[in-house]
Parts: structure tokens; C-alpha cells; sequence
């Protein structure tokens, strides 16, 4: 009886004592949907973590938990960080979005912040980075660097932000290459390296000679350098151990500024639900280094591209632009609303297959 | 739709590779469960395999070690299964269930060093003049070592359990263990030989995702693997060669899948992504219709004294 009671009452100062520690700390909580270690999307968050704890040193105390699978198991880790006492609580995968406006619901006093989704409330802001301006330049290289014709795409689930990706990318490669074809392959996971490398490998023996990816492990990377001529594009994250072949280029998320910025917001009282989506130009996006197996000209073709759309004199998405059906989406010279490319849910002329529903 | 992009022989050479994983982690519970233990722990013991094999092979440079390091990592971990439900005789299927969450977090510690680091190749045997046969030749003659090694394995567990004196006293541990026990053969050495036997294979499955079909470390890469190979082992009725044919399947009809995605073909994707899975259990649960079943001690905990 006696050592349950004192292990009671130890553990209930414990409680206590850190209560009285997180109160003068501000307590950012941030939900992983991979391993901090898996190269891409995650680990970019979770250098976005550590910037906020070296932003803030002693103010800040950081929580994550990785790889929480999307759906109601994330609803349990949110509701677990907001009741130890986070201030404010990055979910940082498309799948958080109901979830997180959920426990927002009943935690009306933490604010919470959604990665890459559409749904907002009082305490919950959206946020997101414009990845189809970096896959416009990937696109514009791909084009210029295919000898097949033939560049695959492996796309992880069949959301706004994965088809926009495929059609920057694509209306970009045929602007340079008429003759280019993408084959697409659906993994439906965001992670899995094993079945990303499959998929690569299997775009591979179709007669792909680059492969994008929107999956977030590096294992496509690593099936393409086993291929030997097959070029590839960093995603996420540099990616740069597989430069300067096969990885050309990548996509950089940059969420450290986003970030700090936040926790500022929260620890000064400023903060306000917001809807942010932040392109190449304020630097959420980032070009990473283009190699030197991508010839001269097709190198300052990028980043000619990629001055215009920072500059913001060029817009991925300009008319003229049809739909896979033909329809007119675009006339020549307009430029898709914001609205519109939120909820893309169709290709763009000229890619064949359906996204699945 | 374009299937002629889709090469059958590469194709059938491409699922081998697939298989092997689950085959050779399947194949090692196999043998547990026969002994009448259940080990949850596979995918803890084959992410742990995973990584050590990688770590053993970057810092060796030769694969071969990295291998043997996986089996020897695999089966250390195993150890722990051991001592808790054999010495400790605690609930076999929350010891499992700890060991594959320790062996997730125990590789992610030990990777930490290896993300992104890319090992040596791993040779493919080439047997000159047979390889080059048309058709055969890649299917059969080309392979890496591990995928004729996964395919032995299977040959001589089943004959080891069905013809040899070794496997009758392993199979009536597993059926009877009482029963074993009052014969005189002792029930928990034999079952810390099955144990420590499966945990090397998990451990070789492990190290077979890392070091030739992904290759490279990343944390959490076997990505439920060994979970598929605790299902593959029951719907097998416990049956080598049907662990074989259910590996095989499910390897096969991943990467057709892959395939059919990537030639365009009309089915929607949903099917196709859970086609595996599906196919896989309806033809283990057909063959299952048999009268074979589980064995009588699997999971039930042995002591000499009761």
C-alpha cells in the first residue's frame, strides 16, 4: 500500500512541477505524418521545429510525435499534446485535416495550425507552400532532359495539391518537349520506401528516363542511381547525397520562417487564424542547386523561369489551358484563381489516365 | 492503355525480388509458430535486421557481412522475446507486440548515422552462359543471392520438418507440449532454437528491403512487411511450400499493379492497391479449406511444473 501511494503522490508533484514549468514556456506541438529521418517532407518540418527552438532558446519547449497515421489516431496524439499543455499545435499532413478541426473544437484556447489543407476556424489556420511553382521549373527540365519522351510521376494520394503538381510539371515539359508523355503511378502511401522504389522501378522498365516524385522518402532516388540513367528530382528536401546524378534538382519546403513567426504570433497574443500560402517569391519554396548534368542553357532556362514566377510576372498556370476533356479552362493570357487551384481535381489536356475518386 | 510497355519476363524476375522479404521473414515464423510460440515481434526483428545489415555493410563494405550481421542482429533481438515469455513466462502476444514497437524505435536510434548513405552494391549471380537464355535466363539465372537463399530455405524447412526426427520433435513441442515434455524432449530449449531461428530470418527479410530492393536506410522502411508475414504464415495453414506461393502472389501482384498503373490501364486505382492484399487471402483461404489447422499449443505458455 505504501510504495502505490507514494508513487501516487510523486508522480502527481511531478505532474504538478512540470505544470508549473510549462506555464512560462510557450509549448509548440508539432504532428509528423513520416519519421523525422525520412529525408524529405517530415524532416523539412522537423528543421522547421528546431529553428523555432533556436529562434526562442528557453521561451519555446517543443513536442512531435512522428509517423501518426492519418485519420481518427491522429484525433488521440492532438488531443494528447493540447491536454499536456501545448500553446500551439502544427498538423502537418493533409489526412490532419477533420482531425485537427475536431480537437480544435474542443480546445478552443490552442491554436492550431494545418499544413496543406482547406478547412479553418477561429483557432485553426491553414497553411501551404506553392510546390507547383518549383514543379514548373522541374517540369521545364524534365522536358529538356528526357531522351525517351517518357517521364514518370509517382503520386502519392489523388488530393488538389498532388494533381496541381502533376500539371504544373507537365504543362511545363511539353512546353519545351511537344513530344513528352507521363505515365502515372499512384501509391497511395506517403511513405514507404519499398513501395516507392517498386514504383520507380516499374516506370523504369516502361521507358521512363526521369521520374518525379510526391512520395517522401528517397528511395525512388536510389532506385533511379541503381538504374544508372535515369535522372530524378529532390522532393521536399534537397536530396542532395543523390547529386549530381541522378538528382538534377529539387524542391525545397522551407517552414522555419512560417514557423517562427508563429510562435511569435502566439507568444506576443497577436495570433489570428490565417490562410497562407506562400510561393517560391517569400522563399517557402526553394530551387534546390540544379547540377551540372543539366546542360548550360537548360540551367538559366530554369532559373529564368524561376526569377519570373518570384518576380511574379509569370504564372504557372497561364491560359491558354484546356481540361483532359478538351473544355476550355483558361483563355490565353488568364490565370487560374486561387479557388480554382485549391480544389483542382482534373488534368490538363494531354496527360492520359484518371484520377482515381 | 499500352501493355505491350509491360514485359512479362521482367516482370516475373521483378516479383522474385519483391517476395523475397516477406517470403524469408514468413518462412522464420513459420518455424516459431510450428514450435508452438507466437512471436508478434517480425516486423521489430526485420526493421532491426534492416538496419544492422546496413550498418555492418557501409562500415565492412561487403554485404555479405552485413547479412550476417542482419540474422545475428535479428536473432539478438529475439533473445529478448526469449527470456520474456520463455524465462519470464509473460503473454506471448503483448511481448511480440512490445518487441516490434522496441526493435521501430531501437533501429530509428541506431540509424540516425546512416540516413542517407548510400551502401555498396550488393553483385547478382551471374552464371554466364545460362543467364543470357531468353526468358529463363532472367527469370531463373539472374537473381542476387538471397532470392535462391529464400527459396532453399523454404525447400529444407519443409523437409526438415516433414522427413527428419528434428522436425517431428519440433512439430509435437508445438502440438503438445506437455506431451513433448513428459517424453523428455525439452519443450523451451527447442523452443529458444525456434525462436532465436526466426529472429535471424526476420532479421536477413530486414536487410533485404535495405541493402538490395529499396536500397538505402530510411526509419520505419519495412512499412508493415512483417505484419504481412505473420498473415502469410496463417492463411498458409502453416505450410511451407504455401508460404512460398503466398509470397509470391502478393509480391506478384504488387508490382502488377504498379505495372497496370503505370501502363494506364482503366481500373480504378483503389482496386488495384488493395487487389495484394485481397488476392492473396482468397487464394490462402481456398487452399486452407483442408483440414490443417493451427498448432494445438500455439501461443499457450509452458511451464515444466504445471
Amino acid at each position: 500500500m505504501k510504495i502505490t501511494a507514494l508513487l501516487a503522490s510523486a508522480a502527481m508533484a511531478l505532474g504538478l512541477a512540470s505544470a508549473a514549468v510549462a506555464d512560462d514556456k510557450t509549448k509548440v506541438g508539432f504532428v509528423y505524418v513520416g519519421p523525422v529521418g525520412d529525408g524529405g517532407w517530415t524532416y523539412e518540418h522537423d528543421q522547421g521545429r528546431l529553428a523555432v527552438e533556436e529562434a526562442f532558446g528557453d521561451k519555446v519547449e517543443t513536442v512531435y510525435v512522428e509517423s501518426v497515421a492519418e485519420g481518427p489516431d491522429s484525433e488521440r496524439v492532438m488531443t494528447q499534446m493540447a491536454l499536456e499543455g501545448a500553446d500551439l499545435i502544427f498538423t502537418t499532413s493533409f489526412g490532419y485535416m477533420d482531425p485537427t478541426i475536431n480537437v480544435a473544437k474542443k480546445f478552443p484556447n490552442v491554436k492550431f495550425e494545418h499544413a496543406t489543407g482547406y478547412k479553418r476556424a477561429d483557432n485553426v489556420s491553414t497553411y501551404s507552400a506553392r510546390f507547383y511553382e518549383g514543379r514548373a521549373v522541374q517540369g521545364t527540365i524534365a522536358g529538356h532532359m528526357t531522351k525517351s519522351n517518357v517521364i514518370g510521376y509517382i503520386g502519392s494520394f489523388p488530393i488538389p495539391e498532388v494533381i496541381r503538381g502533376i500539371n504544373a510539371a507537365y504543362i511545363h515539359a511539353k512546353k519545351v518537349n511537344p513530344d513528352v508523355e507521363f505515365k502515372i503511378v499512384w501509391a497511395f502511401t506517403w511513405f514507404d520506401p519499398a513501395k516507392e522504389a517498386d514504383a520507380a522501378k516499374v516506370l523504369i522498365e516502361q521507358g521512363a528516363d526521369v521520374i518525379l516524385q510526391h512520395t517522401d522518402s528517397t528511395a525512388p532516388q536510389a532506385a533511379a542511381q541503381a538504374a544508372g540513367n535515369v535522372v530524378t528530382f529532390g522532393q521536399a528536401s534537397d536530396m542532395a547525397e543523390y547529386g549530381p546524378f541522378p538528382r538534377v534538382s529539387s524542391i525545397i519546403d522551407n517552414w522555419a520562417p512560417y514557423y517562427i513567426a508563429r510562435t511569435k504570433a502566439v507568444m506576443d497574443g497577436t495570433w489570428t487564424s490565417v490562410d497562407t500560402w506562400d510561393g517560391i517569391a517569400p522563399g517557402m519554396v526553394g530551387i534546390g542547386e540544379i547540377s551540372d548534368a543539366v546542360p548550360a542553357e537548360v540551367k538559366a532556362e530554369a532559373l529564368a523561369l524561376k526569377e519570373a514566377i518570384a518576380s511574379g510576372e509569370y504564372h504557372p498556370f497561364t491560359g491558354p489551358l484546356k481540361k483532359q476533356d478538351g473544355s476550355d479552362w483558361l483563355a490565353a493570357g488568364a490565370v487560374a484563381d486561387d479557388g480554382t487551384l485549391a480544389g483542382m481535381n482534373f488534368f490538363v489536356e494531354g496527360l492520359t489516365g484518371d484520377i482515381p475518386q | 492503355m499500352d501493355l505491350s510497355a509491360i514485359n512479362p519476363v521482367q516482370l516475373i524476375a521483378f516479383l522474385m525480388v519483391a517476395a523475397t522479404p516477406v517470403l524469408l521473414a514468413a518462412i522464420g515464423e513459420l518455424v516459431v509458430e510450428k514450435s508452438g510460440v507466437l512471436n508478434l515481434g517480425v516486423e521489430g526483428m526485420m526493421i532491426t535486421g534492416a538496419i544492422a545489415g546496413f550498418a555492418a555493410t557501409v562500415e565492412s563494405g561487403s554485404p555479405a557481412v552485413g547479412f550476417v550481421a542482419a540474422a545475428f542482429a535479428g536473432a539478438l533481438l529475439s533473445c529478448l522475446f526469449v527470456v520474456l515469455t520463455q524465462f519470464a513466462l509473460a503473454n506471448q502476444v503483448a511481448s511480440g507486440l512490445a518487441l516490434t514497437l522496441f526493435g521501430l524505435g531501437l533501429s530509428a536510434l541506431m540509424g540516425q548515422t546512416y540516413v542517407g548513405v548510400k551502401p555498396p552494391a550488393t553483385g547478382k549471380v551471374d552464371i554466364p552462359v545460362l543467364s543470357d537464355l531468353p526468358v529463363v535466363g532472367p527469370i531463373l539465372f539472374n537473381h542476387d543471392l538471397m532470392v535462391y537463399f529464400g527459396i532453399a530455405l523454404v525447400a529444407a524447412t519443409w523437409a526438415v520438418l516433414k522427413y527428419t526426427r528434428a522436425g517431428l520433435i519440433l512439430r509435437a513441442v508445438g502440438e503438445n507440449h506437455d506431451a513433448a515434455h513428459a517424453l523428455g524432449y525439452k519443450v523451451v530449449r527447442i523452443r529458444i532454437l525456434a525462436i532465436l531461428f526466426g529472429g535471424a530470418c526476420a532479421g536477413l527479410g530486414g536487410a533485404y528491403i535495405s541493402l538490395i530492393r529499396v536500397p538505402q536506410w530510411t526509419e520505419g522502411m519495412t512499412a508493415g512487411v512483417g505484419w504481412i508475414a505473420l498473415a502469410l504464415v496463417v492463411f498458409a495453414s502453416w505450410k511451407p511450400w504455401r508460404a512460398l506461393l503466398g509470397a509470391y502472389l502478393f509480391g506478384g501482384v504488387t508490382v502488377v499493379q504498379l505495372n497496370l498503373q503505370a501502363a494506364g490501364v482503366a481500373i480504378p486505382v483503389e482496386y488495384l492497391a488493395m487487389s495484394p492484399y485481397l488476392i492473396t487471402i482468397v487464394v490462402l483461404v481456398i487452399l486452407s479449406a483442408d483440414k490443417s489447422s493451427a498448432p494445438a499449443a500455439l501461443g499457450r505458455i509452458f511451464h515444466a511444473s504445471r
